[in-house]
């Protein structure tokens, strides 16, 4: 005899078990999890101040005093790194949730008032799509000097349409689901009806889209501080780290200073986008791969 | 066909106003006197500040807002743009030569790009759900995730300094400048802004190629007697590349972008690197002529997506 | 003479994710050269899956299970793919349902016909190609044939679509030409033309044809023989004026008085109660049994799968109580 197939269960439950089933993602949701913990640790694992200048022990190699060698003013890299995990987390986190918060409003607005305010929201997402974020931060960093706030508020201001989108889509075949239309029937406002039945049921797909928009924001953060426009030094994050290796008896001589940022960003980022990846093939099983 | 070129027309014209306010603004937001922005420095420390008053008065920046905004945008249109606080040069011929060498690391990179996105696309797609199906996705989701900056540095590590295959930086060997020294300065920032795109366009020739090869031309043309690679070439993957064609186009600025980081790693003289370093010199008038340019590429690019789209699918010509 | 087209016990089968479905299940026909066999059934049958599998058009997952097609002598399922190619488009040539869809809409018309003369002619030259298929487009009633041939498929319309396929097909003069439900997409208006056009083409080239459709009544009247298909089996099979008159299978029965028909006022439209099997767990007696009116409850059509038997000559009933009055 086979043995019978599990009953079926709830939408959540098959989503968790379909996800843990994705030997990427578990991967990617572990590793995360651990820059996670000596990130948030980061003063207990340390063992340095990220900022103290040691002149007298600069441009070392690694050794066990200092894990990954110091930097040119002689401060411990391995605790700069872990310094930067928090501010690149950070700002990549915010910046991502500012993004769909603000997506997700718009667009179940979109899709539940429709005709111009849809009109509208839509071609604002058609512009602000279109627009490269980081020539709009180079720009406005440049003109208005840069910053962390900055960063947050622009990348927020620059990617609100993917989530904007796909919650629009949602919120307008909800609209014409029977148990919204009985809600409205029943005097339901629709703004009531966007927080009791689309917010909740959007969750799911917002998650995946916000998911792959913290590694896209991380990144961001990265390539803007490496151009010395984001996280202003002596503040640590991966990205400034890296500006260092620019120069190039410094790149080809001390790579313990340029290779941990750059490797922590591209690992980072590569499991986020696992975990994004993973959590789409999960909430939506026939639509992520065909 | 005409009504939706109007259309698609009249919206850009739109979102051009928009944007120039934005960047009118940003104009005044700029730190210093704008009368040092817009003239020619040369005449500005001969003349005095009898001399900036009556410019300051030519200029119209006495005037009303809406009317600064006016003049501002006629000059701008007109391509004047000011003068560089750096090289007291007129902005619109900084950018300008500027221009040929991004235009030559885009193009080649999106080259790249897309020959590496068409291939890996249609072998996933033929091949689907296999090891090799899996591996390029993996692959896609490396190209996007690792930082061009952080792969073109490596780069730099490995074939310039460790190998010695290629230059490190620059566009051109000081008193060669030939096309073999061109090439060999862009092979590795092109590559990897190449790189940087084949990802996602990848993700887009696979999914556009399944849904074509289940179509059911698909089957008239084997039906025919037309073999594997006839069927996939001349009909699948000609209709999966319409779609990417407005995708391409789209994905001209964020390309850009790339640019932006890789120039400053390569030490490519294009205008990514131009903006960058101009920042770090507050030289405003230049920053915000890259911004206006920006604007301006955005908007061809989105009006040559919807017109290539337009004279690519014949479908079109019906809505 | 050996029938041009021997299907046997052929079987298809579909992996899904629920299990194996199997659509087509131990089909077999015969098609004799100048022939038209008519094959009828609801959609679901296997009437498309056994066309595709013909040519070999089944796509994976789908696979044949077991079976064999002989055409001309040769067994087009063991055949290797390069030599099965030659045969495509050229000895066989398919019609398929939805000429909205068939065509590829990025390729002129004419080209598309083009495709199919050079792929088998290919010695022929550009003006030559052109020439033919000019000729193709003028002969199944495409006016103005010189300024359609440089048209998309979105220029024509469905009945002018489905009029371009058919010039496609009789491309290469084949030898069978496969129509899978030619007409079911097209206004009622045109469906006449061109199944009129489909038969005088047919009949001047003597190609033979399988003409797969749910509409009795064509097959009436164009049909030599017929093969009635329920649950991806045939359940009966004959010459058409005999399987017509004296069917010897309910379904075959059922199918004849569900179908209205003007002329015979008196004759009450009369549906088959009830759906078809679920083919993931098909019955093991007779697939019909459940809505049959004849066999409904009996032990015999419960437990066990009927053999097609031989009622009378050329003429094929799978029922347990074919001697049965109907």
């Amino acid at each position: 005899m086979t043995a019978l197939p599990a009953l079926p269960r709830s939408p959540g439950a098959l989503a968790a078990r379909r996800f843990l089933r994705n030997r990427m993602a578990v991967a990617g949701a572990v590793f995360l999890t651990a820059v996670a913990a000596l990130a948030l640790a980061a003063p207990l694992v340390a063992g340095h101040d990220p900022n103290a200048v040691d002149l007298a022990a600069f441009r070392e190699p690694p050794s066990a005093a200092h894990l990954l060698g110091t930097d040119s003013s002689g401060r411990d890299v391995f605790a700069r790194l872990v310094h930067a995990g928090r501010i690149s987390l950070l700002v990549g986190l915010l910046s991502a949730l500012a993004a769909v918060a603000l997506g997700t409003l718009l667009g179940s607005l979109s899709g539940m008032f429709g005709g111009p305010v849809d009109a509208v929201v839509m071609r604002a997402a058609d512009v602000v799509l279109s627009f490269p974020s980081l020539v709009v931060i180079v720009v406005l960093a440049g003109v208005l000097g840069p910053g962390t706030a900055l960063l947050v508020l622009v990348f927020a201001a620059c990617n609100w349409p993917t989530a904007c989108r796909v919650v629009r889509g949602l919120t307008l075949s909800l609209r014409e689901r029977e148990y919204v239309q009985a809600a409205r029937a029943f005097g339901a406002g629709r703004l009531t009806v966007i927080g009791r039945h689309v917010l909740p049921a959007v969750l799911s797909q917002v998650a995946v889209v916000g998911t792959l928009l913290v590694a896209q924001m991380i990144l961001l953060e990265a390539v803007l501080s490496f151009l010395g426009l984001g996280v202003r030094p002596p503040q640590a994050s991966w990205g400034n780290m890296l500006t260092d290796a620019q120069n190039l008896t410094l790149l080809q001589t001390m790579p313990w200073l340029w290779l941990p940022p750059g490797l922590a960003i591209a690992l980072t980022v590569l499991a986020v986008n696992f975990v994004g990846d993973g959590l789409r093939d999960a909430v939506d099983p026939k639509g992520a791969r065909r | 066909m005409l009504a939706y070129l109007a259309r698609r027309l009249l919206i850009n014209a739109v979102v051009f106003v928009l944007i120039s306010v934005g960047v009118f603004l940003l104009v005044r937001a700029a730190p210093g006197d704008p009368v040092r922005m817009m003239v020619n420095p040369e005449h500005l420390s001969a003349g005095g500040a009898a001399f900036v008053a009556a410019k300051r008065a030519e200029l119209g920046l006495d005037e009303p807002l809406l009317v600064r905004y006016g003049i501002w945008l006629r000059d701008a249109l007109g391509g004047d743009l000011g003068y560089s606080l750096v090289s007291r040069r007129p902005v619109a011929e900084v950018l300008g030569e500027r221009m040929g060498p991004t235009v030559l690391l885009m193009s080649t990179a999106l080259a790249i790009g897309l020959v590496l996105a068409v291939a890996a696309g249609t072998l996933a797609a033929t091949r689907r759900n296999t090891a090799i199906d899996h591996a390029t996705t993996v692959a896609g989701l490396g190209t996007i995730s690792v930082p061009s900056f952080f792969l073109g540095i490596a780069a730099i590590y490995l074939f310039s300094l460790k190998l010695g295959w290629v230059p490190s930086s620059g566009m051109s060997t000081p008193g060669d400048g030939g096309g073999a020294d061109v090439l060999a300065h862009l092979v590795l920032p092109a590559a990897i802004l190449g790189l940087s795109i084949a990802g996602p366009f990848t993700r887009y020739v696979r999914a556009g190629l399944l849904a074509e090869l289940d179509a059911d031309y698909v089957r008239t043309a084997e039906a025919k007697g037309a073999g594997p690679g006839r069927v996939l070439i001349r009909h699948a993957l000609r209709n999966a590349l319409v779609p990417l064609i407005t995708v391409v186009m789209i994905s001209v600025p964020q390309l850009l972008s790339g640019a932006v980081a890789l120039e400053q790693v390569f030490a490519w003289p294009g205008m990514g690197q131009l903006a960058v370093s101009s920042i770090g010199q507050l030289d405003y008038p230049v920053v915000i002529g890259f911004a206006l340019f920006i604007a301006v590429l955005v908007l061809l690019c989105n009006l040559a997506a919807d017109l290539l789209y337009a004279a690519a699918d014949p479908r079109i010509g019906l809505s | 003479m050996t029938p041009l087209l021997t299907v046997f016990d052929l079987a298809v089968e579909f992996p899904t994710e629920y299990g194996v479905v199997r659509a087509v299940d131990g089909v077999s026909l015969e098609v004799g050269r100048g022939q038209i066999l008519g094959v009828a059934g609801e959609s679901g049958s296997g009437k498309s899956v056994t066309a595709m599998s013909v040519l070999g058009l089944v796509r994976p997952p789908g696979r044949v299970a077991r079976g064999s097609v002989r055409f001309d002598g040769e067994d087009l399922l063991t055949l290797p793919a390069r030599r099965l190619r030659r045969i495509r488009g050229r000895r066989i040539a398919m019609i398929f349902q939805d000429p909205m869809t068939a065509l590829n809409p990025v390729v002129p018309v004419g080209a598309q016909i083009a495709e199919a003369v050079r792929l088998h002619q290919p010695g022929l030259r550009r003006a030559a190609v052109k020439a033919r298929v000019l000729e193709l487009l003028a002969s199944v009633g495409i006016a103005d044939p010189a300024d359609r041939y440089a048209r998309h498929p979105h220029d024509y319309s469905g009945g002018m679509r489905q009029r371009a396929m058919i010039a496609m097909a009789l491309a290469n003069e084949p030898d069978l030409l496969i129509a899978d439900e030619p007409t079911t997409a097209l206004d009622v208006t045109v469906q006449a033309q061109v199944l009129g056009l489909l038969d005088t083409a047919r009949r001047e080239s003597g190609a033979a044809a399988v003409l797969i459709t749910h509409d009795l009544g064509v097959l009436a009247e164009l049909a030599d023989r017929v093969a009635v298909m329920y649950a991806g089996r045939v359940v009966e099979h004959g010459d058409v004026h005999q399987v017509f008159t004296t069917p010897r299978h309910p379904y075959t029965r059922g199918l004849l008085s569900s179908r209205p028909v003007l002329e015979s006022a008196g004759g009450a439209l009369v549906p088959i109660p009830g759906s078809p099997p679920d083919l993931l767990n098909p019955p093991p007696g007779c697939a019909f049994e459940p809505r049959c009116a004849l066999g409904a409850g009996r032990a015999v059509c419960r437990t066990s799968r009927p053999e097609p038997v031989a009622v009378a000559d050329g003429h094929v009933s799978a029922c347990h109580l074919h001697q049965e009055p109907i």
